[in-house]
């Protein structure tokens, strides 16, 4: 198998599928002669020609609209927001239309926004959002959030594949830094099935994304001090997976939700209410969430530090469980 | 995929009521490299004598139980680290990350940033590193600290969710349990300590679950058996004071006898019947089945199915067809008892017991979800289950999550037994010999005559705590309607 980054395996995935599939195709700010702004297309419009790789101008509401308007005829869009933060533009075409037409007229929608996501490099409030919870509480949307390569490609691929508008959150530090070894065939990761990152005994790590890897630091410094945490990726938002989270949170007792969105309304305040709804029996400490503070991104570097939470925050909130 | 970090090989659960097994080889030594799912070691339990694959690839970083070594379920007993780590780390993951764990404590120096840096590379985004030295300054545990001190004031009385769960289901008073937690809390960890060890402080009528446990110092007999194997280097599992048991070791070989160990599988094998013993109140009724039509759809069957799928099919197959059939009215013969409530379910999953070669032990392969099987299935099931017992290639989810059971002694010719049954199901079916015999039928005219047909006796073994006589008479009257009547269409 070879090696791929994080970034490449999106590429992967995504050019088998135009290959295999002519109905898929690619519309986005600079995706074409550009190649992108982080280079997931670069070649691609060299090999499938201006008509699939498309360049379009910065209107996100045109590119959601146009998608949604293919999908209907029977193509399947893979649309690329510049940045997750520009979705906001296409709110209404993603929400209104895209979400709620199988529901209202029976028609699928099988588009896929592709939103490079995440903070981590400065790029202040514009640039460095995760937007994913405000769209999990929309019915109708499908949302991913890879954390490895292999799924980076395989979750993609299921994107592609699904019928419902599918929103496709791909990490931006995780882009270069993350590599291992991903399959070369196709091949189609599950939605709504987390992985384990790590399996332990004593705490449960409910996280997604790049989070993933600040909660696998934290584990190992725990490690020290005879502390197993388990660490599940939950890979999909939406379908989420509420038993593998429920099992664990029954085995470990102890629960941490963790994620790099804003804390107020975030997706782990769902998934601490479900156990707590369903798994209340079975907790010995109350479960702890750690998220970003409810401001919007910083751009100073020491600032966005001390908002997305770090290794330190992580394993402090651990120790603290375990202490419990 | 490499597994990016050290992974833990673990002593696997290998059976219900399996709590350890023996190291019998390690198939990889320190140092080399082995691929996910790839055999690491084999392994003997009073169950299963199995291939244990690796949780990860890598290197094999540490062996932590050496061959002989019978060490409980879930203990370390080796570990895989990350493919590039080799050699270097073999005093394992632990000098890295102390590094860091000592750089944090201790302010650092720039000096121990180096070898931090070259330690936590592998699975790390670098750009975190420098972070963490900028964080060091301001330890973040002060704040950490404060709910400490507000737990305190309600620690001790404070009983969280899980752990009032678990006293009400064992009886524990909890404030009898010390507690470790913060404030002197009782956490879920001390409360199943507590009741793992018997509860020393609740002397209180002991309730019906803690029989099961109660049965656990039955083990002692093993303790004679141990020090018999000359060579077994290890120590009895912590068995704590079997003074009762003392007088029995010391008889030795007498003129004219011989001792041999006994194995785990005969260990597991003793332990469990003496337990099921003294878990059930076992009552056995046995009813005769006239096999005409079975015996012939059998013969129409046998070479269609020998020769397209080179399965046979027995008496047994049909009958544990049957069996699934019936179950599904009579659930709680598929039951079981757990704590004080009655657990049943909408699946059958049949154990088969299997003897091994030279009654050298008995084994109990599980077909799960049998009632998903036609007769061809349940062949093919059936067959491949039991070669793969005797071939020693059974997996642990094999023999486990079994509902209920089947045996079958008939092959020697014999027509009756009462089987122990496999804990916690609440029956076992026993099926004896087809043998010819002179049966009163009716001719057409309802006038009785003497005929020549072949009967096979079948017992039904309950737990008569859940399974009264009258159902369990109509569950062996169903079972017997079911195959005297079976059809040719009927699998």
């Amino acid at each position: 198998m070879p090696e791929l980054t994080y970034l490449q395996a999106i590429s992967d995935g995504l050019r088998g599928e135009m290959r295999r599939d002519k109905r898929v195709f690619v519309i986005g700010e600079d995706v074409g002669v550009y190649g992108g702004a982080f280079k997931v297309t670069l070649g691609f419009q060299e090999e499938f020609g201006p008509w699939r790789v498309l360049d379009a101008p910065l209107a996100e509401t045109a590119i959601v609209g146009g998608c949604t308007g293919a999908a209907i005829m029977g193509l399947r869009p893979v649309a690329e927001m510049q940045f997750a933060d520009f979705i906001s533009c296409g709110w209404d075409h993603l929400v209104t239309v895209a979400a709620k037409q199988f529901y209202r007229a029976g028609t699928p929608v099988p588009i896929v926004v592709r939103l490079p996501s995440g903070g981590g490099f400065s790029g202040g409030p514009f640039h460095s959002q995760n937007p994913e919870s405000s769209f999990a509480h929309i019915a109708g949307l499908k949302i991913v959030c890879p954390a490895t390569p292999e799924d980076a490609k395989g979750l993609l691929i299921s994107a592609i594949e699904d019928p419902n508008p599918v929103l496709y959150f791909e990490h931006k530090h995780l882009y270069r830094r993350i590599k291992s070894e991903v399959p070369e065939e196709r091949y189609t990761t599950p939605f709504g099935k987390a992985r384990v990152h790590r399996e332990g005994e004593d705490i449960t790590v409910v996280t997604w994304g790049a989070m993933v890897y600040t909660a696998d630091e934290a584990a190992q410094q725990l490690e020290q001090d005879d502390v197993s945490v388990e660490i599940l990726d939950l890979r999909t938002i939406i379908p989420w997976d509420r038993q593998a989270v429920l099992e664990s949170a029954k085995k470990t007792s102890k629960v941490m939700v963790l994620h790099e969105d804003t804390r107020t309304g975030g997706f782990g305040a769902e998934i601490a209410a479900t156990i707590s709804e369903e798994a209340f029996e079975h907790l010995d400490a109350p479960i702890k969430r750690i998220a970003a503070p409810d401001t919007p991104v910083p751009f100073s570097p020491p600032l966005e530090k001390a908002f997305i939470p770090q290794v330190e925050d992580v394993a402090a909130g651990l120790r603290e469980l375990a202490e419990y | 995929m490499a597994t990016p970090t050290a992974v833990d090989v673990v002593m696997p659960q290998m059976g219900v009521s399996v709590s350890e097994g023996t190291i019998t080889k390690w198939l990889k030594q320190e140092g080399e490299e082995i691929q996910a799912d790839e055999p690491l070691l084999e392994i003997s339990t009073d169950k299963v004598d199995t291939e244990v694959p690796s949780p990860g690839s890598g290197v094999v970083q540490q062996i932590l139980a050496q061959e002989g070594e019978t060490v409980p379920v879930g203990q370390r007993i080796a570990v895989i680290g990350a493919a590039g780590a080799e050699v270097a780390e073999e005093t394992p993951p632990a000098p890295a990350t102390q590094d860091a764990a000592a750089e944090a404590n201790a302010a650092a120096s720039a000096e121990t940033q180096i070898p931090t840096d070259q330690g936590v590379e592998e699975p790390v985004p670098a750009a975190v590193e420098p972070q963490r030295a900028e964080e060091q300054p301001a330890p973040p545990p002060a704040p950490a600290q404060e709910p400490v001190d507000d737990g305190a004031t309600n620690g001790k009385s404070f009983v969280s969710p899980v752990v009032a769960r678990i006293a009400s289901e064992h009886g524990v008073d909890v404030s009898q349990v010390p507690g470790t937690g913060r404030g002197g809390r009782v956490t879920k960890k001390d409360i199943l300590g507590f009741v793992e060890s018997g509860g020393q402080a609740a002397p209180a009528p002991a309730q019906p679950e803690a029989q099961p446990q109660a049965a656990a110092p039955a083990a002692p007999p093993e303790a004679p058996a141990t020090p018999q194997q000359p060579a077994a280097p290890t120590p009895p599992p912590s068995q704590p004071a079997p003074a009762a048991q003392a007088p029995q070791p010391a008889a030795e070989a007498q003129p004219g006898e011989s001792e041999e160990p006994m194995t785990a599988m005969r260990k597991g094998i003793a332990e469990h019947m003496r337990r099921s013993l003294d878990t059930s109140a076992h009552v056995t009724s046995a009813i005769e089945i006239d096999m005409s039509r079975v015996v012939a759809i059998r013969e129409k069957l046998k070479p269609e199915y020998q020769k397209g799928y080179g399965v046979n099919p027995t008496y047994l197959i049909f009958v544990a067809r049957a069996v699934v059939e019936t179950l599904r009215d009579y659930p709680w013969i598929n039951g079981e008892i757990r704590g004080d409530k009655i657990v049943t379910r909408n699946y059958a999953n049949l154990g088969f017991a299997v003897e091994l070669a030279d009654g050298k032990g008995l084994i109990v392969p599980v077909v799960k979800h049998a009632e998903g099987l036609n007769l061809l299935g349940m062949a093919q099931a059936v067959t491949d289950i039991a070669e793969r017992a005797r071939n020693k290639q059974l997996t642990p989810d094999e023999v486990q999550g079994g509902t209920f059971t089947i045996t079958n002694p008939g092959g020697y010719g014999t027509f009756h037994g009462t089987p122990v049954i496999s804990q916690p199901q609440a029956a076992i079916l026993g099926t004896y010999a087809v043998v010819k015999r002179p049966w009163v039928i009716q001719d057409e005219l309802g006038k009785d005559v003497i005929a020549i047909r072949p009967i096979m006796n079948l017992t039904l073994t309950y737990d008569h705590r859940l399974v009264d006589g009258a159902l369990a008479g109509r569950f062996l009257q169903s079972l017997q309607q079911k195959l005297e009547t079976w059809g040719e269409s009927d699998y």
